[in-house]
């Protein structure tokens, strides 16, 4: 309180008053704490590192499920490489609101640093691309789902599409494909044994039963409007879902062969064209699925 | 030079007498002091007289409860107004990310795309123009929950069944950092994972989630252990939008003059470390503006008997 005018009437006043009437002496709180006060902060500081440990740890506890990948999801079209996935997505749903059919859900809490990442369950609700613009890409705020990748991102080879995929229910427009330059997976007989095709079967009625709350955009039916799958049953002599209900163009077929008996074989055949939508998992009748989209799956040929 | 020091008590320190007090500020702690007998009855004075309202309270859960309704409702009804959650949206078309968890993005992916870019700048000046820190408490909606939920804790500490245990709170800051140089190292946006703001907002659009269960536990540590631990001790995303408050012309306002030094302020404050100013003898300004953490809740404003606290817009005075 030296440096204070000393001619200053209020200054002499105060430098009558004691400290504690608010005229801060510098070093004031600098006197050596009492023990208890000591032990107290001590008791402090070791709570709160205590406490940094364990929110530190519970956090990395969400490495677990990404490490052992035992939970690989199918992600939504223009999904960056997982990792890139992982880092870029901002957690915020956009892409969920979109969905004319409401493919894209949000994971949850057992999969760690996926938590709250989009992803496809195909078998329950595959994306069937009714939105004709890749809606989720175009809503995507970081660049996670995208229509172009940066040069500098990783893409592992089998991921890009030979060419811009062609959307049957397009066909007739002036630009009938996909702007979607990679895949997210690609479609494999993985049970030929339960394929009905395969045996030779065929099939009739509400594939995947009267409860499936699936739906899909027939174009007989809406353009625009994707209806429930229960609601549109079928009629086939041999059964060829996978086939006709693929949205896009020389993805999939039905190859034919001769057996040596002089028997017909059928079997639904990927193509290289395959995007791993999943559509062909949804509406297939047999239980569990016989072809099934190999999540972030490359073209191996 | 107080500016500086208001910001350093935001990151953990703790806040210091002021070195210098003005002669005038100087005259009003002594009139305080020598008139006791006035000063008492005037203090119960205004006591008697004291209108208990809950004005900036109310209107602040209407706000908050009405932004993430509007949320909600922008999927559910497809009204489209506010569509995404509160890490990133879209109102009415225009880009909007949260500030944290654009800066947890672009720390774990190294990359940003326009869009990205766009929006985090749109919401930094959204927050620089309304306060910062305002965010948490109008907008977030576990500080609604947890404002809930210290109510049981007051209770409790009360009958004495539990105790409030204070961290330090520069632990903020460290895990501010923390978070930071996980992003970039891990490449994964760690914080997101046990944010329960993120949780809570996705929660409240997409349906309800596993991820609760980690709300409800924080929750339940704040009650019994530590009171707003989450808010006060932990959250990154208060301390940067605490960052872009510090420029902010909208903040609290401490008038000396209005004071009776009773602290009710300090005990319903979230950040009572901002308030250290109302102790008697420690203003060195007739008018002190509350520090970058104050969130600028209005619940001191409530509370005081004297109108000491006000909201007080920077420079609109003077232009009006």
């Amino acid at each position: 309180m030296n440096d204070q005018k000393s001619d200053d009437p209020a200054a002499k006043l105060a430098e009558a008053l004691p400290a504690a009437v608010g005229q801060a002496t510098p070093g004031a709180g600098k006197r050596p704490s009492a023990p208890v006060r000591r032990q107290a902060n001590r008791r402090r500081f070791i709570r709160s590192a205590l406490m940094i440990g364990g929110v530190l740890g519970l956090a990395m506890l969400g490495y677990i499920p990404v490490a052992g990948a035992h939970r690989a999801r199918l992600r939504p079209p223009g999904a960056l490489e997982e990792a890139d996935f992982l880092s870029s997505c901002i957690k915020c749903g956009q892409c969920v609101q979109v969905c004319p059919v409401a493919a894209i859900k949000l994971d949850d809490v057992e999969s760690g640093f996926g938590l709250g990442v989009p992803y496809i369950d195909a078998r329950a609700q595959a994306c069937d691309f009714s939105c004709d613009a890749v809606q989720c890409i175009l809503a995507c705020p970081t660049g996670s789902l995208t229509y172009r990748k940066p040069m500098s991102l990783a893409t592992r080879s089998g991921m890009p599409l030979a060419r811009a995929p062609l959307l049957k229910a397009k066909e007739k427009d002036a630009e009938p494909t996909l702007n979607l330059a990679e895949r997210i997976g690609v479609a494999h007989l993985a049970r030929p044994q339960a394929c009905l095709a395969v045996q030779g079967k065929g099939f009739n009625g509400q594939t995947r039963g009267a409860d499936f709350k699936g739906r899909l955009r027939y174009m007989d039916v809406d353009r625009w409007k994707p209806v429930a799958v229960r609601e549109h049953p079928y009629d086939r002599d041999l059964c060829n879902l996978c086939v006709t209900e693929c949205p896009i163009g020389d993805a999939i077929r039905m190859a034919e062969t001769v057996a040596a008996d002089g028997r017909k074989e059928y079997r639904p055949q990927v193509l290289e064209q395959c995007v791993g939508c999943g559509v062909c998992e949804m509406v297939c009748p047999a239980e569990p699925a016989a072809i099934v989209v190999e999540q972030r799956a490359p073209w191996r040929g | 030079m107080r500016s500086f020091e208001r910001l350093r008590v935001m990151f953990g320190a703790a806040p210091q007498r002021p070195q210098v007090i003005a002669p005038e500020v100087q005259q009003v702690h002594k009139l305080k002091r020598m008139t006791k007998a006035d000063f008492e009855a005037l203090k119960q004075h205004a006591r008697d007289h004291e209108l208990v309202n809950h004005k900036w309270r109310n209107r602040r859960w209407v706000v908050l409860i009405a932004v993430n309704l509007l949320f909600t409702l922008s999927f559910w009804l497809d009204i489209q107004i506010l569509e995404g959650s509160l890490t990133a949206s879209r109102f009415v078309g225009f880009h909007l990310i949260d500030l944290n968890s654009a800066l947890q993005v672009m720390l774990a992916h190294k990359h940003i795309i326009v869009n990205l870019f766009i929006g985090t700048a749109t919401v930094f000046v959204l927050w620089v123009v309304l306060g910062g820190r305002s965010f948490c408490s109008w907008v977030c909606p576990y500080h609604l929950v947890a404002e809930w939920f210290e109510w049981l804790h007051l209770r409790l500490a009360a009958k004495k069944l539990v105790s409030d245990h204070e961290f330090h709170r520069g632990t903020r800051t460290v895990f501010w950092v923390v978070f930071s140089l996980l992003a970039v190292v891990t490449g994964y946006t760690v914080f997101e994972t046990i944010s329960p703001t993120g949780i809570l907002s996705r929660a409240l659009i997409y349906g309800p989630s596993l991820a609760l269960g980690w709300v409800l536990l924080l929750l339940v540590f704040e009650v019994v252990y530590s009171r707003r631990a989450w808010c006060r001790y932990v959250c990154p995303i208060g301390l940067t939008y605490g960052m872009v408050g510090a420029v902010s012309p909208v903040r609290v306002q401490y008038r000396l003059e209005h004071c009776f030094h009773e602290g009710d302020c300090r005990k319903v404050c979230l950040v009572p470390h901002v308030l250290d100013v109302v102790i008697k003898g420690r203003a060195a300004d007739l008018k002190t503006p509350i520090g970058p953490d104050c969130t600028r809740c209005g619940l001191c404003v409530d509370v005081c008997p004297s109108g000491a606290l006000v909201f007080d817009v920077k420079g609109l005075n003077r232009l009006l």
